[in-house]
């Protein structure tokens, strides 16, 4: 399935795709009481799912692990016989499915909470260990705590660009970003380096915000964990198949590439498509429920498929619902996503979702677009959705620019109505 | 206490097997390898001690015998109490029973007597669901109701319903060791049907120095009739004065024994254990009661705020992100007491529940590990 379509990826932006997510002339002004309201009607379902959990959910993740287990032993066994290049291919293919279920639908889920209802220890939260580099209490810290609570706000989500990629018209442009299309492919490659040292925040450290003395303690985590899974797959497996040294080495390092690969280009299509909106710290500041559901709503982007294809993504193709909900079970969003359509289509917000290719293909169009200076590319409106927030805000007269951003590139995200209207007089419908 | 009682070969088989599951560990990383053990058989994990069901006896009304066999030595001093969880609807529940060690046969077996109470969740479980080949998870046996050393030449012992099982495993453990001196058990049930274990308490009544006297509260056929009294000490056990009593049972029953030894200004001779049911009775709303952090030694006024924002007042700095209870970073385990998620209202009060301490209000007494 991944298989086929991931060496045409970086071709891809010459592709175009049916999206289903029209771009809109002027942005629409949701006000407080649908945003209430939508806040309302998310918790109702939010509680609804929750009610509901039970035998059949400890039955469908454990169905899972069984298979993640049995692919990787069938995977390990087959390598034993990499003289034979059918076995090699089929082990590597078996390695490949149980990394990619262990890191998306388990392991990402689980280190979600979304299993902490049923009490069990082995796959608790806060103890469960995934079969990457990234040890899962960095993991939890950069992911579930800050991409998830501040997700799409710039300056504060660092999975924007993950502090090597301009992913956003907002991040200001310099002549580094040229790379963008290089630094996005070597991140596809190596994606669990990439996450293992995602906490570090090494671009603040550049920036001197930040010391490499704090890097220490998250070092110590890395050797511990990134040593035990390079002895696994890259010296005992290796050695324990004796004179298939290489081919099970090779096998196993193609297997980690298949998952980083495949992680990568279902993570990229959450939040990076066009028509994903982000949004400023001061907009953001003090949310309610319902603010913090609709960006979630337009931070996310959707990919359709098969449920097989939805099992292999972790059912991180239905990114939406993940950001809605992201501690209850995730094989339960394709049967809340037909529901969570039905509150946006209410309230006419965009609902974003696409095919795997056209959502792949728009995010490489992004990679390359935002690699070039603002001037030279027509770059489409990214914000479709303006929210009405509280009248208290704070900040609505500072011109509300997000963190690296220079005033002409941005327009006013105000707080109150005239502020938009005023952005669309002067024709730039927000953020370039 | 677990090791001296095992054999001396069992060391040297036990450090081999550390060390192949250490071996295994290095092949199953990130996972332990009992999470691939476990799949061919729950009872081949090594990091828990699982045990089947091999015979559920539902034959006294009110309460279910289980006999379990477990997959490793589970050794509790009689009188002491297990951690058995059981799956209920997809969720994991632990409860405290304490068990006979069945040492007849091929390997020891555990043993225990679940009473039924119309409001626990697991006792109508097991009651109404467990089946032989069921697999239950054992923890390690806890509790200090257990028998002094050395033994005392006369013991007596008071139990009510389901409160049989650590005295009687008592019992047992002291008929198998031959204790010489004389015991004598007061138990009381509401019916002679209610009787639980009816064979194992008449093999123990044979032994010359074991009397078992039966009283029921609901009706005739035993040897005293009614709830405990002086009257009924006096009758079964008329050297009660002065002999240690070991009581287990509803909380009536303790206050009423302890009542009589206070009378003889001997309370230091009661020895008791009460089975309660965890549940969430505190009306939400009231901050009332002590937030203890066990990890920190330190202890508050409930102030009826979030257990983050209370360990925050009192100085600690408790690891957590997102304060809304989406992330999970501030999951803590609650040891004791009931909490109110103030998200929906939830009361809960399992004790050693892992909960988000960001989103959980303490409801009276509670102690969180932080």
């Amino acid at each position: 399935m991944f298989g086929l379509s991931l060496p045409t990826v970086p071709f891809l932006p010459f592709l175009s795709g049916g999206r289903s997510t029209p771009a809109g002339d002027a942005p629409l002004v949701l006000d407080r009481t649908s945003i209430d309201e939508i806040g309302r009607e998310l918790d109702a379902l939010r509680e609804e799912t929750l009610a509901t959990l039970g035998e059949e959910d400890r039955e469908y993740i454990y169905r899972i692990i069984k298979a993640q287990r049995g692919f990787e032993v069938a995977g390990r066994g087959l390598l034993f016989l990499g003289f034979l290049p059918p076995a090699w291919l089929a082990g590597v293919a078996a390695l490949s499915v149980s990394k990619i279920l262990d890191n998306m639908e388990i392991g990402h889920n689980v280190m979600h909470g979304q299993y902490d209802w049923m009490r069990e220890p082995s796959l608790n939260s806060r103890v469960f260990e995934w079969d990457t580099v990234c040890p899962s209490d960095q993991w939890r810290h950069s992911h579930n705590y800050v991409h998830h609570t501040y997700t799409n706000i710039l300056g504060k989500d660092r999975d924007i660009g993950y502090g090597i990629l301009r992913m956003d018209p907002a991040q200001r442009w310099h002549p580094y970003y040229l790379g963008n299309p290089v630094y996005a492919t070597a991140l596809m490659l190596l994606f669990e380096w990439g996450v293992m040292l995602h906490d570090a925040e090494v671009e603040r450290i550049v920036a001197r915000k930040r010391s490499w003395r704090d890097v220490l303690p998250l070092a110590k985590g890395w050797w511990r964990k990134a040593r035990r899974q390079v002895v696994k797959d890259y010296l005992a497996f290796p050695l324990l198949t004796g004179p298939l040294f290489v081919p099970t080495l090779l096998g196993n390092a193609t297997a980690n590439l298949v998952r980083n690969v495949w992680a990568y280009s279902i993570i990229f299509c959450g939040h990076f498509p066009s028509g994903v909106q982000s949004f400023t710290e001061e907009e953001t500041a003090e949310e309610t429920r319902g603010e913090w559901y609709v960006r979630q709503l337009l931070g996310s982007a959707n990919i359709t498929g098969t449920p097989l294809f939805h099992i292999m993504s972790g059912n991180l193709s239905h990114q939406i619902e993940h950001h809605l909900f992201p501690d209850l079970p995730a094989h339960r969003y394709p049967e809340l996503a037909p529901r969570v359509r039905e509150v946006c289509e209410k309230h006419g917000l965009p609902y974003n979702t696409g095919g795997l290719t056209a959502q792949v293909a728009s995010v490489w169009k992004k990679i390359f677009l935002l690699a070039l200076p603002p001037g030279w590319v027509r770059q489409e409106p990214e914000v479709r959705v303006v929210l009405e927030r509280r009248e208290t805000h704070p900040a609505a007269t500072a011109g509300t620019l997000a963190l690296d951003t220079p005033a002409q590139d941005t327009a006013v995200l105000g707080t109150a109505a005239q502020d938009i209207d005023k952005g669309a007089e002067d024709g730039r419908t927000v953020r370039t | 206490m677990i090791v001296r009682d095992l054999p001396q070969y069992a060391r040297g088989s036990e450090i081999l097997k550390k060390m192949l599951v250490n071996a295994l560990g290095v092949l199953s990383t990130p996972h332990h390898p009992d999470r691939y053990l476990e799949l061919a058989d729950p009872l081949l994990a090594t990091s828990a001690n699982r045990a089947r069901i091999t015979d559920v006896d539902r034959t006294a009304t009110g309460s279910v015998t289980l006999t379990v066999q477990p997959a490793r030595p589970c050794r509790p001093v009689p009188g002491q109490s297990v951690p058995v969880s059981v799956r209920i609807d997809g969720v994991r529940h632990v409860r405290y029973f304490s068990p006979t060690l069945l040492t007849t046969g091929r390997a020891p077996r555990l043993r225990f007597t679940v009473g039924l109470t119309p409001d626990g969740l697991v006792s109508r479980h097991l009651h109404e669901n467990a089946a032989v080949g069921d697999v239950v998870e054992l923890g390690e046996p806890t509790g200090e109701f257990v028998l002094p050393h050395p033994r005392p030449r006369r013991l007596l012992f008071v139990a009510a319903g389901s409160g049989l099982t650590p005295v009687l495993s008592m019992l047992t453990g002291l008929a198998a060791e031959g204790y010489d001196g004389a015991a004598t058990l007061l138990y009381y049930t509401r019916t002679p049907a209610h009787v639980p274990r009816r064979a194992e308490l008449d093999a123990l009544a044979q032994q010359p120095n074991i009397g078992i006297a039966h009283a029921h509260t609901r009706s005739e056929g035993g040897l005293l009739t009614g709830r405990f009294d002086r009257a009924h000490l006096a009758s079964v056990a008329p050297w009660y004065a002065g002999t240690p009593v070991y009581v287990c049972g509803p909380a009536d029953l303790l206050d009423a024994v302890r009542a009589v030894y206070a009378d003889n200004g001997s309370d230091e001779l009661v020895h008791t254990e009460r089975f309660v049911l965890p549940t969430a009775t505190v009306p939400p709303g009231t901050a009332e009661g002590c937030t203890s952090f066990t990890s920190s030694g330190i202890v508050a006024d409930n102030t009826g705020e979030t257990l983050l924002e209370q360990a925050e007042r009192a100085g600690l700095n408790p690891e957590h992100g997102c304060r809304m209870g989406i992330c999970h970073s501030c999951t803590a385990v609650r040891l004791s007491g009931c909490t109110r998620d103030v998200r929906t209202g939830e009361l809960d009060s399992e004790p050693g529940r892992r909960i988000q301490v960001c989103v959980n209000a303490p409801v009276g007494d509670v102690a969180v590990e932080l």
